[in-house]
């Protein structure tokens, strides 16, 4: 993708020169607030918007000059799982199979593989309209899957999910990637969705790329990991703050705790259980804090990505 | 594993689709259905008289009045075909379907078939119907499946008329609330007087400008006067002409809403 840009009439950029590039068999993340550009840069990348500036392969094909070469190595589930309340599972999967042109005896064998892949099979005969939204969007990833593109859009795959259901999706896309080698670009405003799944992740906001890495590197480029021990007895509290000076700058909370940056990484937590254990220190708890997509965001654009959405 | 699905089969694959949308809204293929009947038993009862017109070309009123639920019929296609591909519109499942390598055309006509599936039913159950009420055929057998065969013709063209106005304004609302002119183009018709014996002169003239006149005097044709070459010309002619200029102007409707790059 190099400086893509897509503007609407009367409206702002809403994607606004986006350069980003993704290797195959990778998981992208693409995370930011609602109206952040996510979606429309999406639906550029799958041909169903031409963009108004700048220009983008997918597959080795350009968007515009081989929408058509794009559209057939591609599978997307987009925003809203776009289903026929009054058709079955099974038969959108057969639709989708003829229409992607398998082979009349293929699309039989090819649905029930997919009911099987996303637990639908005991549902497939029932209307869509009855699905809960767990399930339609199990069946808009099928239906995504049924041609076996090499690249796979998802634009916020699990927006209303119970937890559930969102783990039992994140564990396919993870499988489809590892298993299958599939490309994933993945559009994600749930900060945790994006730090599980992805590879990397790009973050944008305002229709631009504010940052870009994988999320160990983003959360390090902003700040380093704490440790916060809370002594097993209070009368500890100065020992403990005297100990842990060693490895960082440290402060008292106000909860009866010590909380140590550890400029060098995680690592030196196994120094810091080992300092403790050898000077017969009991501790009641002990957590490592990493600094999160979150501060990341706010570190980027000074504001949080909770709330930040401009629709 | 892939090939490119033929244009048949990707027209077989929409149209399956849509027909079993109209079949399982059972209440959108009754109570469309019932309605021209109410009508045509109302009609044909209180307006038995009016065949005592100097004139009228049958003394049977209920065999003249046959054809009206026909082509109302038609136009309640029109409203399913065009809500139901609005719906593709808003519900973003025409963006599922730009995702495949179908083709707008197939796109366009698979969508209709489920509308000409509802305008096969609607014609057999009026035609019983009016066997029933003792409207006979002056053409004999053939001149049933001619009577069908425009029957299907004229729910195709207002049904690409629904699919037209569907892509153009993308709401189903806006379809229903348009439905109400079309009916007045019904009654602005031959739909009850021949055009010869209404009196008023801007109502005839206005019946005589009207193409559903011509639509309605082809079926009519069939079952009062037999043979009427003329008549069927203009009501095929009349209900491809719409057809054909719908579908012109629904394609690049139709590419427009697919917006793919």
């Amino acid at each position: 993708m190099h400086e893509l840009v897509r503007e609407f009439r009367k409206g702002p950029r809403a994607v606004d020169g986006i350069d980003l590039a993704v290797g195959t068999g990778e998981i992208y993340g693409f995370l930011g607030p609602n109206g952040a550009g996510k979606s429309t840069t999406v639906l550029m990348l799958t041909t169903l918007l031409p963009p108004t500036a700048g220009r983008a392969s997918v597959g080795g094909f350009d968007i515009t000059r081989d929408s058509a070469k794009v559209r057939a190595s591609i599978g997307a589930a987009l925003q809203e799982a776009a289903l026929d309340p009054i058709l079955t599972g099974r038969e959108h999967l057969m639709l989708q199979a003829t229409l992607q042109g398998l082979p009349s005896r293929r699309r039989n064998e090819r649905t029930r593989e997919l009911l099987e892949r996303v637990g639908l099979t005991e549902a497939a005969d029932r209307r869509v309209g009855g699905y809960s939204g767990g399930m339609k969007r199990r069946l808009d990833l099928a239906l995504a899957l049924v041609h076996q593109p090499r690249i796979l859009f998802l634009d916020e795959p699990t927006t209303g999910l119970d937890p559930q259901s969102r783990a039992a999706l994140w564990e396919e896309v993870e499988r489809l990637a590892r298993d299958e080698g599939m490309t994933v670009f993945l559009t994600t405003q749930y900060l945790e969705e994006a730090d599980a799944l992805a590879d990397r992740i790009g973050i944008i906001d305002r229709g631009r790329i504010v940052a870009e890495g994988t999320p160990a590197r983003l959360k390090a480029e902003i700040g380093s990991p704490s440790v916060e021990v809370t002594p097993a007895q209070k009368d500890d509290i100065g020992r403990l703050g005297e100990l842990l000076a060693g490895f960082g700058d440290s402060k008292r909370g106000s909860n009866g705790s010590v909380t140590v940056q550890l400029p060098g990484g995680e690592a030196a937590l196994a120094e810091i259980v080992r300092v403790l254990d050898s000077n017969d220190l009991h501790v009641e708890t002990l957590q490592l804090h990493q600094p999160s997509l979150d501060d990341v965001f706010l570190a980027k654009t000074g504001r949080k990505l909770e709330g930040a959405g401009t629709e | 594993m892939r090939t490119e699905s033929t244009l048949v089969e990707q027209i077989g694959a929409v149209a399956r689709r849509s027909a079993v949308g109209a079949f399982r809204q059972r209440a959108l293929l009754f109570f469309p259905m019932l309605f021209p009947l109410i009508l045509f038993a109302i009609n044909g009862s209180a307006l038995s008289r009016v065949t005592e017109i100097p004139n009228f070309p049958t003394h049977n009123y209920r065999a003249f009045l046959i054809a009206m639920p026909f082509v109302q019929g038609a136009m309640f296609v029109s409203i399913s075909a065009g809500t139901s591909l609005a719906r593709d519109v808003e519900t973003g499942f025409l963006n599922r379907l730009a995702l495949t390598p179908l083709r707008s055309e197939a796109m366009l006509v698979g969508q209709l078939g489920g509308a000409l599936v509802l305008g096969t039913v609607q014609a057999i159950v009026y035609l019983l119907v009016g066997l029933a009420t003792g409207v006979g055929f002056a053409s004999g057998v053939g001149g049933v499946l001619v009577l069908l065969a425009l029957s299907l013709v004229i729910s195709f063209a207002f049904a690409t008329l629904g699919g037209l106005l569907a892509l153009r304004l993308g709401s189903g609302e806006a379809i229903q609330g348009i439905f109400p002119l079309l009916f007045v183009t019904l009654f602005l018709s031959s739909s009850s007087l021949p055009r010869d014996v209404i009196k008023a002169t801007w109502f005839r003239e206005v019946a005589t400008y009207n193409p559903v006149s011509y639509l309605l005097e082809g079926l009519r044709s069939l079952v009062i006067e037999g043979w009427n070459a003329q008549a069927l010309e203009l009501g095929f002619g009349f209900a491809l002409a719409l057809a054909a200029i719908c579908l012109v102007l629904a394609r690049p409707a139709m590419k427009s809403r697919l917006a793919r790059a």
